[in-house]
């Protein structure tokens, strides 16, 4: 920033001449890329360096990316890929009297992870062996749960997506269903359902991301009386099986008649999900708030809800956001709380306070063991629909995290490269500029 | 350089009277008297019976090795010290007369009337630069008579107005290093403090930066006491009117060694170790 501001045409030349080889001063138009924030005074000071020439293209030389990875180390993986499959074969099936394709898969990973090593530690050497042999079980880790997860969208998608009807799913609820009834899912949806979800989370939202948001400032900025006391419950709390917070709610509210079957009944089980999750995820995105911001706050006389409320949490704005969005993410799809609490309803309820409610999970868990083709068909839909839910949680989960954008924003470290550097310099080719020759 | 100020004042005497004791006024420099002033983390005493006048309209460095209390001391003239855990004090630190930790008086009044720079530029990411700048007033639930004059005056006075005027909607994390410190400042001098203080506000900054913001110090002094910690001698030489120097001997919490004018502790200390460390002998 400091030496684009300057206006002498010696610095100019020096940003220059560390890209191109004949150290040539720097033509008007040669913007220092995305960062030239005060750019427009840069480009007319340094035009004054040189005669004002017409510019002439100049071809570059192509960009490349050095790589250590090459064909010879493809090759060398397939190579090691199907002689370990001929190998096991041959000791799987031929000397000795295995079976079973999972084992067979094992051994053939296992045995292609050995070869790699060896034949990497004959053509190069075995540290490059060992980092490769490592290289190899990280990306198929990681290839192996896209994979599962894929297949379970997949899957779902398939099995559901040629069944829907879509003007009666979102439309109808499933009391006009009869037995037997093929053409049922003509007039049978699960609008019970997604209402019945959306009230229950919503209300579970609206109890339970205050709560968590105080415990979590209580727990990083008060760091008052029994802070340690509270974040172990907390923690404790997170590994509370959500049928147990079912039971919970059952027992203390509905068993005593404080409360009846309700959708409300199943919002306080999902508060009782929501709260640690939420709370354990805003205390992290509070803590990596720089102290100095808080020091800075309080130095300008600032009371410490002041700084809470104008310094930490707007600067933890989006951490908080995202945090709230996979807390919510997290428990649409939990079934056991609803299972005694909503206790789950075949015909449209609004309202969540009184009588059973219909829920996503609910549907899916009910009708699934039915044997009502039709009714399994509704699941999977139902299934569907509430995984596009939250996938849609998760989208925007991810849009919320982003930084702020060019302008800045707060950076964690100085110098952080903001994400969308690193995808276009990784996804897209970077888009070389024009460059000129005086 | 301050052979043109005014005489400067006479050395420390831990019982002179506080010599003013009106109204404390916003906005008028203001003098603090520190004295006795010890300091304890945890239990252990890392500062010693500091007795300093840091006088009215003049800048004050506090120069010394590192670990030798000079931020802590620092901490302690604005009442930061006690945010620290397990942090304690003692002895009485007087703004214009009135003991900072006397009964009745608050913390965040005193930081008001004290403002403080920190080591690291710290503006608050999530707010624009003008937001920045008027983020004290804010805090405060003070509204002034005019925004816009009070952050072009306070932008003015921290040395950064004409590089953001156009861009006071920025927000402050798009500056640089240099600039966010400058910011930082405008954003102190904003609640016109009557002293501010400043801990090591160059460290982090490279030189031409460092430059910027020694003038701005200069031109600031008239409005209010400055007090600035910094390892840098030169800078010390360049900005101070007065110096403080604070040693911590091996297993002795810190004390200061010796005080006065600036040219005095420069140019002719009567201590041995002021004269090794101001040489470069040691530190």
């Amino acid at each position: 920033m400091t030496t684009q501001t300057a206006p002498e045409g010696v610095l100019v030349t020096t940003t220059s001449a560390s890209t191109q080889t004949p150290p040539a001063p720097r033509p008007p138009e040669t913007g220092r890329g995305p960062d030239s924030g005060s750019g427009s005074g840069s480009g007319d000071s340094s035009g004054v360096a040189g005669p004002p020439t017409p510019p002439r293209p100049r071809r570059l030389p192509s960009p490349i990316r050095p790589s250590a990875f090459g064909a010879e180390d493809v090759f060398l993986l397939v190579a090691s890929a199907v002689s370990a499959l001929c190998l096991v074969w041959i000791v799987f099936y031929q000397l000795t009297s295995l079976s079973g394709g999972l084992g067979f898969l094992v051994a053939w990973y296992l045995t292609f992870l050995a070869l790699t090593w060896l034949g990497t530690a004959q053509m190069i050497e075995r540290q490059v062996a060992t980092d490769r042999v490592v290289g190899v079980v990280v990306v198929s880790a990681a290839l192996l749960v896209i994979g599962i997860v894929l297949f379970i969208v997949v899957w779902v998608a398939a099995k559901a997506i040629p069944t829907i009807h879509w003007g009666a799913l979102f439309t109808k609820d499933q009391k006009s269903f009869q037995v037997a009834d093929p053409h049922a899912l003509d007039h049978v949806g699960i609008l019970h359902a997604i209402i019945g979800t959306f009230e229950q989370v919503g209300l579970a939202v609206l109890m339970g991301v205050p709560f968590a948001i105080a415990t979590a400032i209580y727990l990083n900025e008060v760091k008052g009386f029994g802070s340690r006391t509270v974040r172990t419950v907390v923690t404790a709390m997170s590994g509370t099986p959500s049928v147990v917070a079912g039971i919970f709610i059952y027992s203390m509210l509905i068993l005593t008649h404080v409360l009846s079957y309700s959708g409300f009944a199943a919002s306080l089980a999902l508060v009782v999900i929501l709260l640690p999750s939420v709370t354990r995820v805003v205390e992290e995105v509070l803590r990596v708030v720089p102290s100095g911001l808080r020091e800075a706050s309080q130095a300008l006389g600032a009371p410490e809800w002041r700084t809470v409320w104008s310094v930490v949490l707007p600067t933890a704005r989006s951490g908080v956001v995202t945090a709230v969005l996979l807390g919510i993410a997290r428990i649409v799809g939990e079934t056991a709380p609803l299972l005694f609490t909503a206790f789950g309803s075949q015909v449209l309820n609004l309202s969540p306070f009184t009588h059973d409610q219909g829920a996503l999970p609910l549907v899916i868990w009910s009708d699934v063991r039915q044997a009502q083709p039709v009714l399994i068909d509704l699941a999977f839909q139902a299934a569907f629909v509430l995984m596009c839910l939250v996938l849609i949680l998760f989208v925007l989960a991810r849009l919320f995290s982003r930084p702020r954008g060019r302008k800045g924003g707060w950076r964690r470290g100085d110098n952080r490269p903001a994400e969308d550097d690193l995808f276009a310099r990784f996804i897209v080719p970077v888009p070389i500029q024009e460059r000129t020759d005086p | 350089m301050t052979s043109t100020l005014p005489p400067p004042p006479a050395p420390v005497d831990p019982d002179r009277p506080a010599p003013f004791s009106g109204t404390p006024v916003l906005g008028e420099p203001g003098q603090i008297d520190a004295e006795g002033v010890c300091a304890w983390f945890g239990g252990r005493l890392v500062l010693e019976s500091v007795d300093l006048v840091m006088a009215k309209s003049k800048v004050t460095a506090l120069i010394g090795p590192s670990g030798c209390g000079k931020s802590t001391f620092l901490r302690i003239l604005n009442r930061m010290h006690e945010v620290v855990p397990g942090a304690q004090l003692a002895g009485t630190v007087k703004l214009d007369g009135t003991d900072i930790y006397g009964p009745g008086q608050r913390a965040m009044e005193t930081r008001r009337h004290i403002g403080m720079v920190f080591q690291k530029p710290n503006p608050f990411p999530a707010m624009t630069i003008a937001e920045n700048v008027l983020a004290g007033l804010r805090f405060s639930r003070v509204s002034p008579a005019s925004k816009d004059d009070l952050i072009e005056e306070s932008l003015t006075k921290g040395g950064l107005w004409n590089e953001v005027k156009d861009r006071l909607g920025e927000l402050g994390g798009a500056l640089s290093g240099g600039q966010q410190q400058r910011l930082c400042i405008a954003r102190s001098l904003a609640v016109k403090p009557r002293v501010l203080l400043m801990d090591e506000p160059c460290s982090a900054l490279d030189p031409t930066s460092t430059l910027r913001i020694e003038q701005t110090i200069k031109e600031i002094a008239d409005e209010v006491t400055v007090v600035i910690v910094t390892h840098n001698m030169q800078q010390a030489q360049r900005v101070s009117d007065q110096c403080a120097f604070f040693l911590a001997e091996e297993n002795q919490p810190g004390r200061v060694i010796e005080s006065g004018r600036t040219e005095k502790i420069f140019g002719e200390p009567t201590d041995q170790r002021t004269f090794d460390y101001v040489n470069g002998q040691f530190g």
